[in-house]
């Protein structure tokens, strides 16, 4: 297989090497990394207001990055070559252990979404594919002519569905969509044409009304609630009532730092969470909301400064999802805080308190640089 | 790969990627734009709305309940109170399983299926989470203790204390005073909410409504920040006392309305008893009565429909609300009318043969004495003999002579047909016809006939039992207007938007002299069989102070014409209607009092009795002739 990649290639015979510069000695990329240490130190600055300005779980979530940091810098040491090679089988395995899930896995608030090997570790095997999903449709176009055709796009559509119809049934539809956006697009970088995604689109759109009686029952009030919080004040609607109280009350300048009475008075739920967003947004108001935003932009400005830069399909399709993906979760998260998205859980990036997307994250962006850093210097 | 080795173009799928990750990034831009669209909107654009959201989150104002005023009667006895009542609250953010709490608390005190609906109705209605809402009112001291001891067992459970209103002589003062009851839809819908935000409770009949304001008293406030789940954060942030409601004493006097329900005993019936010097009202008895603390705290819907379904009707107030014909207590106020039109002359007398016909027509108008035999009629009579032997026929004579209108302009002047009580918002009133009614209600002319009928209260006048009382009260003061009313001290009385009257002038010493010197022998005359008073024989041969009075019978079926009627025959409930009508001493009046009995008999057989219980308790009771007295010096004050 590496015979074959390697004959294809335009430039056969050229070997990838590190590029010779100091930033990149250790594989890094050093914009990307002071653009992740500043957004991280601006989100463990908001969970030390968020949580009662308690030292204990900001130093458990720094704790949790520099475990990430500790991952993405070796993620980053590896050869996009062989994340190539290993791709099918990590995925394979990925789809194995959602079987497992469906059958061992252990059930916490009503979804089988954990898998627990006693005294050992336990891991959400639905986090992995947020990264796999990627990685798997880019190692399934890298060799093959693009824009995709027909039957290409079949199976590539089935690589996408199985591990979201898998991960839905848990039931966990925000992972879901996100995973499913994640192949959808690396199939939009692939060039699919425009007449698929509209027809895709407009087939989502007519068949939505019969999704509705897919839905459970909590799912069904979620999208409810979300068209009319009003619908139930005291219990589905509170917290979006509550987040939108927060940032609207926050103003231009916000109420100021751990002076947020809807977090600080528990009127916000998940404040640490999910919800986070509407702590920064009730305490250092539309000022603080946008510079958050430009640094998200920023981030996903040098990650696909470093996807048009990378000098074949794998790493262009994976480092172009994955800095899409990472967007999107920010949008969904924001736009479902604020209102806008109907509620789904997914967390703020690098800001909200909790360990694994965080790993997945900063795995991730290890990838994107190994992609940046592993390219072939042209003699 | 089966299919043929294609080579890719590089360059091109470079080109194509360069421009879709071009177009998704524009996107994503587009995303942002849109997120900093609506955070615009709602941190500048909707900024107040949200800051003001969040400050009703954040501080809450919580309602101190003001102490509902007292009400007392005019001797210093509390009629009207309030006492700490125990409630079972449920918060049901602190509980696990809501139904199986409530079943919990079931097998503890039972609850029933009406009290757990009711219950859920006000959970719905709750404005914030981690507010208790009460399942079970007014504990029992062992209820109390089996919730208190189990409470561990049931998070979110609580017993709370909070004042209630109690009405400490429970059916005797019901119909007197009234009662307040829970606020429900329709008040919420008309009250100010901020006046009752500390109050579960508002005036729904009686003097608890009508002085409701004055009793409310003012709700105080404290405002406070609470987190979501409403503990409080440190010391409030500032705080208005609540000012208690009015205290109201009342012209009522316990004792006698004590006396007034004793001498009704079982019977339906009504007393109203004025102080004809100041109005005040000093009983109003209306039987059968209930218990107004059932309604405080919501009563269970099975008592209440037996209360609201039974034939006897507890809860209507037949003094101020029942109309009844007055039959021959209306006699004196024709007779009066007689002297003062000029058309009854004190020394005229007619022949009765015991019926009255009018010109041309052949219908029998009888008096209460005439017998087939044709032996009736009380001979000759004058104006003086016809109010004390209460002959028919004098006054189907006079009322003929007098015509409607006379009649209806001078019985106007005692209140007939007009509603003047000033605190009692029930009274209805009665209804005195005219030419101008008859044509308007029932589209007819004004037949001589009807004048007939009103000249013995019969046909279509209809008076209340207080009406009638405070008519006798003006006639008592010969002619001074007095209003009546409920309100001894307390508060300013609101001016009644209602008519008032004025004082009845124009009429002669010597025409007050002969009326009430007959309804004096009414009570008194004791001249042989056939010229004794009609009351004479049942209260007047012992009687220890000058009275006068009048008996009446309101009949309620129609006796056909020419038709001897037996009262064995006639069903208990379609028997007569028993009148008595009196004030006493006669010399210097202080208590003017109409009795009613329904399905009684006779007035002077059956109501006069009760008339002398009640009036022998007052006057023979020195402690309160001075009671009395002193409250009307308060009054006059």
């Amino acid at each position: 297989m590496s015979e074959d990649f390697v004959r294809r290639l335009p430039d056969a015979g050229f070997a990838y090497r590190v590029r010779d510069s100091g930033s990149s000695v250790f594989h890094l990329d050093v914009q990307m990394i002071l653009l992740l240490v500043a957004i991280a130190s601006y989100g463990l600055l908001i969970l030390y207001s968020a949580v009662g300005q308690e030292s204990a779980p900001v130093t458990a979530q720094s704790a949790k990055i520099g475990i990430a940091f500790v991952i993405m810098v070796a993620m980053a040491q590896i050869s996009p070559i062989f994340y190539l090679r290993i791709a099918p089988w990590v995925f394979l395995i990925g789809v194995i252990m959602l079987v497992l899930v469906m059958f061992f896995g252990t059930t916490v608030n009503g979804s089988q979404r954990w898998l627990r090997i006693p005294g050992i570790f336990s891991f959400q095997p639905s986090e992995i594919m947020k990264l796999m999903v990627p990685m798997i449709l880019a190692w399934y176009f890298h060799d093959r002519h693009l824009p995709p055709r027909m039957k290409h796009l079949f199976w590539a559509a089935v690589m996408i569905a199985v591990p979201v119809l898998l991960i839905a049934r848990q039931p966990d539809l925000g992972t879901a969509l996100i995973v499913g956006a994640s192949g959808l697009l690396v199939l939009f970088l692939a060039g699919i044409s425009w007449r698929y995604m509209v027809t895709v689109i407009g087939a989502a759109v007519v068949s939505s009304p019969a999704l509705w009686f897919v839905l459970r029952d909590y799912q069904q009030g979620r999208i409810l609630t979300f068209l009319n919080p009003e619908r139930d004040p005291l219990g589905d609607g509170w917290n979006i009532i509550q987040s939108k109280t927060a940032i609207g009350s926050g103003g231009l300048f916000g109420k100021g730092l751990g002076e947020g009475t809807q977090s600080h008075l528990e009127f916000l739920p998940e404040s640490q969470t999910d919800f986070i967003i509407a702590v920064l947004a009730e305490e250092l108001g539309l000022v603080g909301v946008m510079g958050l935003l430009i640094l998200y932009l920023l981030i996903a400005g040098r990650g696909v400064m470093i996807s048009i830069q990378a000098q074949d399909t794998f790493g262009r399709l994976l480092a172009g999802s994955i800095t899409f993906t990472f967007f999107i979760y920010v949008f969904v998260n924001i736009g479902m805080v604020s209102g806008i998205v109907p509620v789904v859980g997914v967390p703020l990036p690098l800001v909200s308190y909790g360990g694994t997307s965080i790993i997945t994250l900063f795995a991730g962006f290890g990838i994107i640089m190994s992609i940046y850093s592993h390219r072939r210097i042209t003699l | 790969m089966a299919e043929p080795l294609v080579l890719k173009d590089h360059s091109g799928e470079s080109q194509v990627y360069f421009e879709r990750i071009v177009q998704g990034f524009g996107f994503l831009l587009l995303l942002t734009l849109l997120l900093v669209a609506r955070m615009f909107y709602l941190q500048i654009v909707q900024h107040d709305v949200y800051s003001t959201l969040s400050d009703q989150n954040r501080i809450q104002v919580q309602s101190l309940s003001p102490v509902r005023g007292l009400i007392y009667d005019r001797n210093g006895e509390l009629i009207a109170d309030n006492i700490p009542s125990q409630r079972v609250t449920i918060t049901k953010e602190l509980v696990d399983d809501l139904d199986e709490t409530i079943t919990a608390l079931d097998k503890l005190i039972g609850i029933s299926p009406s009290q757990i609906e009711s219950f859920k109705r006000r959970l719905a209605r709750r404005q914030r989470p981690y507010e208790s809402v009460p399942i079970l009112f007014r504990l029992t001291e062992e209820e109390n203790a089996k919730v208190s001891v189990n409470k561990n067992a049931m998070p979110g459970v609580e017993v709370e204390a909070k004042l209630v209103r109690h009405y400490p002589m429970a059916e005797l003062m019901a119909h007197a005073v009234g009662s307040v009851r829970r606020i429900n839809e329709d008040d919420a819908k008309r009250i100010n909410a901020i006046d009752y935000s500390g109050t579960d409770h508002i005036g729904k009949i009686g003097i608890e409504k009508y002085y409701e304001n004055e009793l409310l008293g003012k709700v105080g406030y404290r405002r406070v920040e609470t987190d979501a789940r409403g503990q409080i954060m440190g010391a409030p942030l500032d705080q208005t006392d609540p000012v208690p409601g009015n205290d109201l004493v009342l012209h009522v006097d316990t004792g006698l309305q004590q006396a007034a329900s004793d001498a009704l005993g079982d019977r339906r019936g009504t007393v109203v008893a004025i102080d004809p010097r100041s109005g005040g009202i000093l009983a109003l008895v209306s039987k059968p009565s209930y218990d107004p603390n059932l309604f405080v705290t919501g009563i269970d819907f099975k008592t209440y429909a037996s209360l609201r379904d039974s034939i006897d009707v507890p809860l209507f107030n037949r003094a101020t609300q029942s109309q009844y014909q007055p039959g021959s207590t209306i006699k004196p106020f024709i007779g009066l009318t007689g002297l003062v039109t000029g058309m009854a002359k004190a020394d005229f007398a007619i022949e009765d043969p015991g019926w009255f016909k009018l010109p041309n027509n052949q219908r029998l108008y009888r008096d209460w004495n005439w017998k087939k035999t044709g032996s009736g009629g009380h001979g000759l009579v004058n104006l003086d003999k016809a109010i004390y032997r209460s002959c028919n026929v004098y006054f189907y004579q006079l009322a003929t002579k007098l015509g409607v209108d006379r009649i209806h302009e001078h019985l106007t002047l005692f209140g007939f047909g007009i509603n003047t009580a000033i605190d009692l918002p029930e009274a209805r009133s009665g209804l005195l016809p005219s030419r101008e009614w008859k044509l308007g209600t029932r589209n007819e002319p004004w037949y001589p006939g009807d004048t007939v009928n009103i000249g013995i209260g019969q046909g279509d006048i209809l008076v209340t039992p207080l009406q009638l009382a405070s008519a006798v009260a003006i006639l008592a003061n010969r002619g001074r207007v007095v209003v009546p009313r409920m309100l001894l001290a307390g508060v300013e009385p609101a001016l009644p938007s209602r008519q008032r009257l004025a004082d009845v002038e124009l009429v002669p010493d010597h025409v007050w002299d002969l009326i009430i010197g007959a309804m004096e022998k009414v009570v008194h005359r004791n001249e042989g069989y056939g010229e004794n008073g009609t009351a004479w024989a049942y209260i007047g041969r012992d009687i220890k102070y000058r009275m006068a009075g009048k008996s009446g019978t309101a009949q309620v079926v129609g006796i056909a014409q020419g038709e001897e009627y037996d009262e064995e025959l006639l069903n208990e409930r379609q028997k007569e209607h028993a009148w008595f009508v009196a004030f006493a001493p006669v010399d210097d009046p202080v208590i003017a009092l109409a009795v009613l009995l329904e399905n009684g008999g006779g007035g002077s057989r059956f109501a006069s009795p009760i008339a002398r219980d009640v009036l022998d308790y007052y006057l023979l009771n020195e402690r309160y002739r001075v009671a009395a007295n002193q409250a009307v010096r308060t009054f006059n004050e």
